[in-house]
């Protein structure tokens, strides 16, 4: 996903001066062609991020479209100040992109475990956020926050991670993309945890069970109509993220779910504690600690479905 | 394009000065300590330094100043309805329900770059505006005060480092040292001397100076760049409160708001000085 964004970026700012990519001292042998070739479009800012996202403001006002990079916390929790108020207050047309989101760099401790990112970054007012799944949709949301006046902030996975996708995809921010359809449940997915979710539809499947499966790479703006067609007609409704269940894809699902009144439906948010996790480890292992590899979520998914049924014959009996 | 209006620089400094007075008093608001202090560096920016237009705001080639002190903002924005950038008669309604003119900058305000108000923020954001006019090869500046506590924040020590690494010598840094901060002396709380050292360790330019001095003011802008290549700080030594003199060096006046009797000794104080 890394390189996908990198290279796509660079194409895109070979085209067009205005973009500006701006490291916080990261990259190394990833962004060096970025440097050497643009070097009027690139600057590293340092081990700074405060200064970074506020001097990236301040090019933004002076008509520049601006990429902040750095991994897991650091472009996003360290500097938050400096995006609430430098970034969106003045609707400042920069995006924030951070490598290793959920447990990427798992081994690295909790320091760099990016788990909170995005439910604090949907809170910001003026602010699209995105989570692509995938390489593919990692190369569309690079093309579609530089078409986006605004500030945007981009989740990323690292390198290396699978094509989910078979084909091309239609991208357009705030627009989920449907993978797999089904109508026993949906499973809704942000981020490179896309993977795992098409693996999950898939063994549900050998159990007769189908789901709709749904990449929701834009957190903010949701998706509203994709959340509510896949209640009414899936009538089961499960999100599954790398990240905790406060404040991310569960929360803001569950927002447009309680808030309708058409909508009552099972429904379970698959993802992690609010909690530092005591484990460290790659990605596979992280996730098997935390009940997200491919079998617990399958198991999380029955259970969901289970209560349902159990529901169901309850409301029969009424 | 440059419109700067036909005032003279000491004039300028006492209708700061006086606007800062009824604008606060009027609205029973802090911060004319930090107002005043800093006032007659705003004159002479305004009225001799900065290129800017206050029909065209947005004018691209315009000087910016950051005002990254935000809380002093009764300063700014007399300065900007005496040059024209809005009518004289809109501070009445600073920190009036419905107002634009809030308790610290706001930019939706014509002629006010950067809403500020939490300290160190202004800096970095200049700092991005002085590489983007490098790059650009622009020949407008930016200036940018900060106040004396602000430079306990780490955030004004980032660019610090950063500008002298890119030589943006169209960068000027005044640094409004007052020596009183929120909740005591600057000496007693974080020390800070010796502060032009310090930015000079970092790789600026510097000057030290009594921010209170017109001439010394002037020249000093005029002199920018100090050193060729590098980004200037003016270390301002001044005084709280300047122009009254029950305000002057007192941290009281940092948040009491100038009323009834104190209002008019503030006003008579200020027309002797005219």
């Amino acid at each position: 996903m890394r390189t996908a964004f990198l290279k796509e970026l660079f194409e895109l700012a070979k085209q067009d001066s205005r973009i500006v990519f701006m490291t916080g001292d990261l990259g190394f042998s990833v962004v060096e062609p970025f440097m050497q070739e643009l070097p009027h479009q690139f600057v590293n800012a340092g081990v700074a991020e405060q200064n970074m996202t506020g001097m990236a403001a301040g090019m933004a006002m002076s008509g520049k479209i601006v990429f902040t990079y750095s991994i897991a916390n650091f472009p996003t929790l360290r500097c938050l100040e400096h995006i609430r108020n430098d970034v969106c207050y003045h609707k400042a047309n920069v995006k924030v992109v951070a490598i290793g989101g959920g447990f990427a760099y798992g081994a690295m401790g909790a320091t760099h475990h990016a788990t909170e990112d995005l439910g604090i970054m949907r809170t910001l007012p003026g602010i699209v956020v995105l989570a692509p799944g995938d390489p593919l949709e990692a190369r569309h949301a690079t093309r579609a926050v530089v078409k986006h006046a605004g500030p945007c902030y981009l989740r990323l996975g690292k390198a290396g991670e699978p094509a989910v996708h078979s084909g091309e995809i239609e991208f357009s921010i705030g627009k989920a993309i449907r993978l797999r359809d089904g109508e026993d449940i949906t499973l809704i997915s942000t981020g490179s945890f896309l993977q795992t979710t098409v693996k999950a539809a898939e063994a549900l499947a050998t159990r007769g069970i189908q789901a709709r499966v749904l990449s929701m790479h834009t957190l903010k703006p949701l998706d509203n109509a994709a959340v509510l067609a896949a209640a009414r007609e899936t009538g089961a409704i499960a999100t599954l993220e790398e990240h905790s269940v406060v404040g991310g894809l569960g929360s803001a699902v569950a927002e447009v779910l309680a808030e309708s009144q058409e909508t009552r439906v099972p429904f379970r948010r698959i993802g992690l504690p609010s909690a530092f996790s005591p484990h460290i480890g790659t990605q596979e292992y992280m996730q098997q600690q935390h009940g997200l590899d491919t079998e617990s979520v399958v198991q999380s998914l029955l259970e969901l479905l289970q209560t349902r049924s159990t529901a169901g014959a309850a409301s029969v009996g009424h | 394009m440059e419109q700067r209006p036909n005032i003279a620089v000491a004039e300028l400094a006492y209708r700061i000065r006086k606007h800062c007075v009824v604008m606060t008093g009027k609205a029973n608001a802090s911060h004319i300590g930090s107002s005043l202090s800093m006032a007659d560096m705003l004159a002479v920016l305004y009225a001799q330094v900065l290129r800017y237009d206050p029909q065209n705001p947005h004018w691209e080639d315009r000087d910016r100043f950051i005002l990254s002190k935000g809380h002093g903002c009764a300063a700014l924005y007399a300065v900007l309805a005496e040059c024209g950038y809005f009518p004289v008669s809109e501070l009445d309604t600073f920190y009036q329900n419905g107002s634009p003119f809030a308790g610290h900058t706001m930019h939706n305000i014509p002629g006010v770059e950067l809403s500020a108000g939490s300290l160190g923020h202004g800096l970095p954001v200049a700092t991005g505006m002085a590489l983007a006019a490098k790059r650009d090869g622009k020949s407008h500046r930016i200036f940018c005060m900060l106040s004396d506590g602000e430079c306990d924040e780490g955030s004004v020590w980032e660019p610090a480092l950063f500008a002298p690494q890119h030589k943006l010598d169209n960068l000027v840094v005044m640094v409004d040292f007052n020596k009183i901060q929120s909740l005591g002396r600057v000496e007693d709380v974080i020390n800070l001397e010796p502060l032009a050292e310090k930015w000079r360790a970092f790789g600026w330019g510097t000057r030290e100076l009594d921010g209170h001095d017109l001439a010394a003011i002037e020249k000093a802008f005029r002199e920018t760049p100090f050193v060729p290549g590098k980004p200037s700080c003016i270390v301002a030594h001044t005084v709280k409160g300047k122009g009254v003199s029950y305000m002057e060096d007192k941290l009281l006046w940092h948040y009491r708001a100038p009323r009834g009797q104190d209002f008019e000794v503030a006003m008579a104080e200020l027309e002797r000085t005219r």
